[in-house]
């Protein structure tokens, strides 16, 4: 038998009570949850990035480009899941070219390029012109070439036009940061939006979304830059990490409000699904949502952080700290999205049964190929890291 | 002199851009506020405008329309694609609801629930409910989706992308991915029967006369008369997807 038929019958033998007999297979898979959590990495990094330069936090400078820079590497990722995850994957340039209108999954394309394009691209090229121009200046052969392509031409370094950098590179983050938030709040919509599904159809989905990814974004940052200046060599600033974890508590603050709010809103307003969403936390559910995303991805976080921001001894220890809090919370925010994806196509529409699901090792939509999807971002960033070093960056003139 | 010139045709310009943009907004918003017995009504007014009438005191649960519907369209025999199928309710004595639709009810069904354990027990056809105002047209990305003039909602096999949205947009479940073609597949209402004047295979081939269907346009038609003199309810009405398939008899278990 084919062995995809033999898995829809071990599916339908596992299944319970009664679903529409097109439920039985999940549409959407592993690939789909892992597109918004990388998503969401890129609209948290990049809002990270965002407060330094117009909030003019001084501490934070040397986490700048490292976010801008990490939200560019899983941005450059974040389409190939979606595409691997069509059955027709030749033909997705056509949501390109005739979007329908009315599709809220069709506007996904212009929002990612003018993202991609106007906003990331041109703001860390404004960053990067100087010492661009700098740098193809010293180097030689190869490097040359590629820097001196990378410049664009405009190799202008005088004071003024530096200025100009500067400026423009302000302006463009002024539109990135709603561009960021649109990116993700409307990543919350496509599911947001489904009137058929309950799990899915609230208008808080966007703005849930919204401060998951910048929990997600901020976590990731703050991971990366351990990472990173451990394998450097060079001494992790305790003060940095206490900046970005201040910011990581009360945006998880908000984050866990909103998110609450919609469960206690679900449970008080009982409507014809409350039944079977019952079902679905207290069962298939459990451990994702309430060990996983509840308890290790989002209380014992807040507590740690609380803790951290009263705590200042032992360095050493508050750096492990914050260390383990930024992994949990990649792990809880994945969980949501692992919830929200395919807890959300786990109960039937009909309200009276479930599907079950189990993800495969290998195959387009198995768990290797999601682990592919997510590391990749960080083959990119350690060559974008080599091409374009932060720490080799030519200092400003004030 | 010049300068007035370029002036006044500049205002008149806005003037006429403002009327123009006023006008399109304020026809649109009447448009979408008119009060629609079916869900819409069609552009063409010469088409038929399909509707759909399930009467469930009729319907015997023999399955011929699923298996009927599976042969003339290539639906693939395996039990994980129906265009249309049977399911059957047993309210027990004590309030719960036992619903089964084994292979979509084409094998028929057999009662499990003991005879003195029943309160009632029905069947209830299902399949494509082409509403009006669908949710799985409306978020199809690429328009593969459509409605056609007669209001018969139809998929694009050589557009669909196959990203599924419409399969999650659906609140019936009557969509799903055809597993050889690998687009999204429907009910068509039997098109390619329709347009050579032949009627759905599903209804044509019910032994009880439990589906009709017919213009709803046509105040003459049978189906107009029915809906007429019967208390007919669509499902899922709080969802306002402008469903045209109308139940006879409909219990307030069904969804």
């Amino acid at each position: 038998m084919d062995p995809h038929y033999q898995h829809l019958y071990n599916i339908l033998a596992n299944s319970q009570g009664y679903i529409f007999p097109n439920e039985i297979d999940l549409q959407w898979g592993i690939l789909i949850v892992v597109y918004p959590f990388i998503t969401g990495l890129v609209a948290g990094a990049f809002i990270l990035a965002s407060l330094e330069r117009v909030f003019n936090v001084k501490i934070l400078k040397s986490t700048y480009q490292l976010a801008l820079l990490t939200a560019l590497s899983f941005l450059l990722v974040a389409t190939m899941p979606l595409i691997s995850h069509l059955s027709k994957p030749q033909r997705a340039y056509e949501i390109m070219i005739t979007p329908h209108s009315s599709s809220a999954m069709a506007i996904f394309g212009f929002i990612y390029l003018w993202y991609l394009m106007v906003v990331l691209l041109l703001e860390i090229w404004f960053d990067y012109r100087h010492s661009m121009v700098v740098w193809a200046s010293e180097k030689k052969g190869v490097m040359k070439f590629i820097y001196t392509i990378l410049t664009l031409g405009v190799k202008d370094i005088s004071p003024r036009t530096l200025r100009w950098d500067k400026k423009l590179g302000y302006i463009i983050t002024v539109v990135g940061i709603p561009s960021a938030f649109l990116l993700h709040g409307y990543v919350g919509f496509i599911f947001g939006s489904i009137k058929a599904n309950p799990w899915w159809s609230t208008p808080l989905m966007p703005i849930i979304f919204l401060f998951s990814a910048m929990v997600s974004g901020i976590a990731m940052v703050m991971l990366i830059y351990m990472v990173i200046n451990h394998f450097r060599k060079k001494s992790i600033e305790v003060t940095v990490l206490d900046t970005i974890g201040r910011f990581l508590f009360f945006v998880l603050i908000l984050d866990f409000t909103l998110e609450g709010l919609d469960q206690i809103h679900r449970i008080y307003v009982a409507d014809e699904s409350f039944e079977i969403m019952k079902l679905l936390v207290q069962g298939k559910l459990y451990l994702t949502l309430f060990v996983s995303q509840g308890l290790v991805g989002t209380i014992i976080p807040l507590i740690t952080l609380a803790f951290l921001q009263f705590y200042k001894h032992q360095i050493r220890l508050r750096k492990t700290m914050y260390f383990i809090v930024s992994m949990l919370v990649l792990i809880g925010v994945y969980s949501m999205r692992w919830n929200v994806v395919i807890g959300g196509q786990l109960f039937s529409k009909s309200f009276s049964g479930f599907t079950s699901f189990k993800v495969g090792l290998i195959g387009i939509d198995g768990t290797l190929m999601a682990a592919f999807w997510l590391l990749l971002p960080f083959g990119i960033l350690s060559f974008l890291l080599w091409l374009l070093p932060p720490w080799k960056m030519v200092e400003e003139i004030e | 002199m010049g300068n007035e010139r370029i002036k006044s045709s500049r205002r008149k310009f806005i003037k006429s851009a403002v009327t123009i943009a006023g006008a399109t907004v304020g026809y649109n918003w009447l448009k979408s506020s008119q009060f629609l017995l079916f869900g819409a009504e069609p552009e063409d007014k010469s088409l038929p405008w399909y509707g759909i009438v399930f009467d469930i005191q009729k319907c015997i649960g023999c399955g011929n329309c699923a298996k009927a519907c599976k042969k003339e369209n290539d639906v693939p025999i395996e039990p994980f694609f129906f265009r249309n199928w049977v399911e059957q309710y047993t309210v027990r004595n004590d309030g719960s609801v036992d619903i089964v639709s084994p292979n979509g009810g084409i094998d028929g069904f057999e009662q499990r629930v003991p005879d003195d354990e029943i309160f009632k027990s029905f069947f209830v056809p299902k399949m494509c409910n082409h509403c009006a105002k669908s949710p799985c047209e409306q978020v199809c990305p690429v328009g593969a989706t459509f409605l056609s003039p007669e209001g018969i909602v139809l998929i694009d096999e050589k557009y669909c992308i196959g990203c599924r949205y419409c399969v999650q947009a659906c609140p019936y479940g009557c969509r799903f991915i055809h597993p050889v073609k690998k687009v999204a597949n429907k009910c068509t209402l039997c098109y390619h029967r329709l347009k050579k004047n032949l009627t759905p295979v599903c209804f044509e081939i019910c032994p009880t006369g439990a589906r009709m269907f017919g213009n709803l346009r046509d105040k003459n038609s049978e189906l107009v008369k029915f809906l007429k003199e019967h208390t007919t309810q669509v499902l899922r009405p709080n969802l306002n997807t402008g469903a045209k398939l109308y139940y006879n008899a409909l219990s307030s278990e069904v969804r």
